[in-house]
């Protein structure tokens, strides 16, 4: 089957949204003759036309409000942020507004909006580095989608445009790869694994929701998103050669969580890392950790164990991101940890 | 003590005008006002649950932009929203249920005062964050020019406003593309206790529209009628294709902030100056001096208007209340 990275899965979904369903528009920074910091948006003017591509002002706050205001009169706008870091300057948009306004409205408006993104630490410095999802798993009224691979990303993006709620897609500037226009450098973290390139050429939509086993396993269980999946599945391939069975789940969506997915592996395994990259203190893991608590504690042979980026603003230097940043070996050593209980 | 606007008591001109037009805008006035001074003895008396922003004296804004409007011209409202609701056609009845956080309530008793919405009407929200509607307003004027829906978007807000952000970004972004979107500076003179002048630079905030290359008019925001004719205009340049335009009304808010907020900031006899100056007294006088209505029509009006939200409170009453978990219906949208 033919190969794609993850950047020309996004936007060959994208364009396949947007041919099927004219409401399907794009906002942001340098999306259109530039075709997009990371290129997903390359070539997308050319052939939508500045009707439906727009290239925005450097105004975050400003064009989310757009996209909102599009999205309540008919559209489905995809908004872009060059940087998923700088989704801040339109916190009062996202959280306040999008998030809410099906609530304030008693069910009686949508909003579909896709806010979509580049997040990761790439040695930029502490302020095009981090991790946001957690801001948005906290924000009720929000989806947010975590795709690691070429074949979910196109899936994903394809279910998030069709999506009636604000959806947070968070892509890792990692993972772009280099089949992508532009994308070049993308591949160079040795633990990202060539998986699920073969992306069909017809649309298909992957329901939110909906984890995936990335390895079976029976001895632990690493549940992982983005970045830190391909670390956690190296860590598989590595304890296997030990004579360890891990289990490898992503799931691919942090709301909605699949909850059942997790549960089944926890209780086949009884023992479980959650991976994440952004920074541990209320974070993403922190909540895992507690799902799991909550609903499979009585499967459970040993505490569950966090692994988390050091709550520190990311640091430049590449060996202190470095030691902030999970790598393969805390990931490793995690899982003894869960399993020497 | 706030700026010094000139305070016009005289009769609003309304030679030339349609009689039609004038008699909606002295019912929708009369009835926001109503539904207003009903809502304040509904919270002296403890029977409305939450906090309201009453918006007595500033009417004739609400009413001048929208009766420019057509049905399915969309508007952004603040938490100072019902008058802007009123002038939409929003039912007074499903009004009136909100608050009292009935399930029949325009957002079955999810959203309260500040946040009345009814899409039905093209009223997309009432945005309780100062500012937060304006963009909102401009992504529908954007979703028009797509659609080409040849609808015109309208963003309320106040004076306060003016100093977020996201006031420069939207108009910026309006201006450059030239969308068909209004926005509307309902300047009360007061950001709760902060005049214009100890929040503004410039207090002259029409002026701004400068900074975008978009046409702006600052009018007398108690006279209804220079009101409607500055947004007819408007929205005559919006649907054109010409983009938007940034329009100061010049009004008063009568009461304080919120609720009972005795707004003791304002010197006494200011107040009791623009309570002289009362948009709807001075349209009234304009009618009968143009023969548009006779006093006794008028009067009638005043009736209707008054058991018109009578009816709306007793509609209410027999209302259902929300349950404990209405709410988990409306988290997300079921695609």
């Amino acid at each position: 089957m033919r190969q794609l990275g993850l950047s020309a899965a996004i936007r060959e979904g994208i364009i396949q949204e947007m041919r099927a369903d004219d409401s399907v528009i794009l906002l942001g920074e340098d999306v259109g003759k530039f075709g997009g910091a990371f290129h997903v948006t390359h070539d997308m003017l050319d052939e939508f036309g500045a009707n439906r591509v727009w290239d925005t002002p450097i105004s975050e706050a400003g064009f989310t409000g757009l996209g909102i205001g599009a999205a309540l009169t008919g559209l489905r706008p995809i908004v872009e942020y060059q940087y998923l870091d700088f989704i801040f300057c339109a916190m009062d948009q996202v959280v306040n507004q999008a998030a809410k306004i099906r609530l304030m409205s008693g069910g009686r408006a949508k909003v579909p909006l896709v806010l979509r993104g580049p997040q990761g630490a790439t040695g930029r410095g502490a302020q095009h580095s981090q991790s946001i999802e957690a801001y948005m798993m906290h924000t009720p009224g929000m989806k947010v989608v975590m795709p690691a691979t070429p074949f979910d990303a196109k899936g994903l993006i394809i279910s998030a445009i069709r999506d009636d709620n604000p959806v947070l897609f968070v892509e890792h500037k990692l993972l772009y790869g280099a089949a992508s226009p532009g994308g070049g450098k993308a591949l160079s973290d040795s633990a990202i694994q060539a998986i699920g390139m073969d992306v069909p050429e017809e649309p298909y939509a992957i329901p939110l929701g909906s984890a995936d086993v990335k390895r079976q396993g029976s001895d632990v269980t690493i549940i992982a998103t983005l970045l830190m999946l391909h670390r956690s599945l190296t860590v598989a391939a590595q304890l296997a050669e030990q004579g360890i069975s891990v289990e490898v789940i992503d799931p691919r969506s942090l709301v909605p969580l699949d909850v059942d997915t997790i549960a089944a592996s926890v209780a086949k395994t009884n023992h479980v890392v959650v991976v994440s990259e952004d920074t541990s203190r209320a974070g993403v893991a922190a909540e895992l950790v507690a799902t799991i608590n909550d609903h499979c504690f009585y499967d459970l042979e040993a505490p569950v164990q966090r692994v988390a980026a050091v709550d520190t603003p990311i640091p430049f230097g590449p060996a202190a991101e470095r030691h902030v940043i999970p790598q393969v070996d805390d990931i490793r050593a995690a899982a003894y940890r869960a399993l020497s209980d | 003590m706030s700026a010094t606007i000139e305070i016009r008591r005289d009769p609003v001109n309304c030679s030339g005008q349609d009689p039609a037009v004038l008699l909606r805008m002295f019912r929708k006035m009369l009835q926001a006002r109503e539904f207003e001074e009903q809502l304040y003895y509904l919270f002296l008396t403890t029977a409305m649950p939450g906090t309201m922003h009453q918006a007595v004296g500033q009417e004739a804004v609400a009413v001048g932009v929208v009766s420019a409007l057509n049905a399915d011209d969309t508007i952004t409202s603040t938490h100072r929203g019902h008058a802007h609701c009123v002038a939409k056609d929003v039912p007074l009845n499903e009004m009136m249920a909100e608050m009292f956080a009935k399930r029949e309530g325009s957002c079955r008793g999810m959203g309260g005062s500040m946040h009345l919405t009814d899409f039905s009407k093209g009223m997309l929200g009432a945005f309780a964050i100062v500012g937060s509607g304006i963009p909102i307003a401009t992504g529908a004027a954007l979703s028009a020019r797509v659609r080409n829906s040849g609808q015109v978007a309208v963003s309320f807000f106040g004076d306060g406003a003016v100093n977020e952000g996201i006031f420069h970004e939207a108009l910026n972004m309006a201006a450059l593309w030239k969308l068909p979107a209004i926005y509307i500076i309902e300047n009360n003179q007061y950001a709760l206790s902060m005049t214009v002048e100890e929040s503004s630079a410039v207090p002259n905030l029409a002026s701004r529209a400068c900074a975008y290359g978009m046409p702006d008019r600052r009018v007398d925001g108690n006279d209804v009628v220079a009101v409607y004719d500055a947004t007819c205009e408007a929205v005559e340049r919006a649907r054109a294709g010409d983009g938007p335009t940034l329009i100061e009304a010049l009004t008063y808010r009568i009461r304080g902030h919120a609720r009972f907020e005795a707004a003791g900031y304002r010197p006494e006899e200011e107040v009791e100056a623009w309570k002289a100056a009362d948009p709807i007294e001075r349209l009234a006088a304009g009618m009968i001096a143009a023969g548009a209505a006779s006093a006794d029509e008028l009067n009638r009006i005043r009736e209707e208007a008054e058991s018109a939200i009578e009816d709306a409170i007793e509609y209410a009453q027999t209302c259902t209340d929300v349950e404990a978990e209405d709410y988990l219906a409306y988290i997300t949208a079921e695609n």
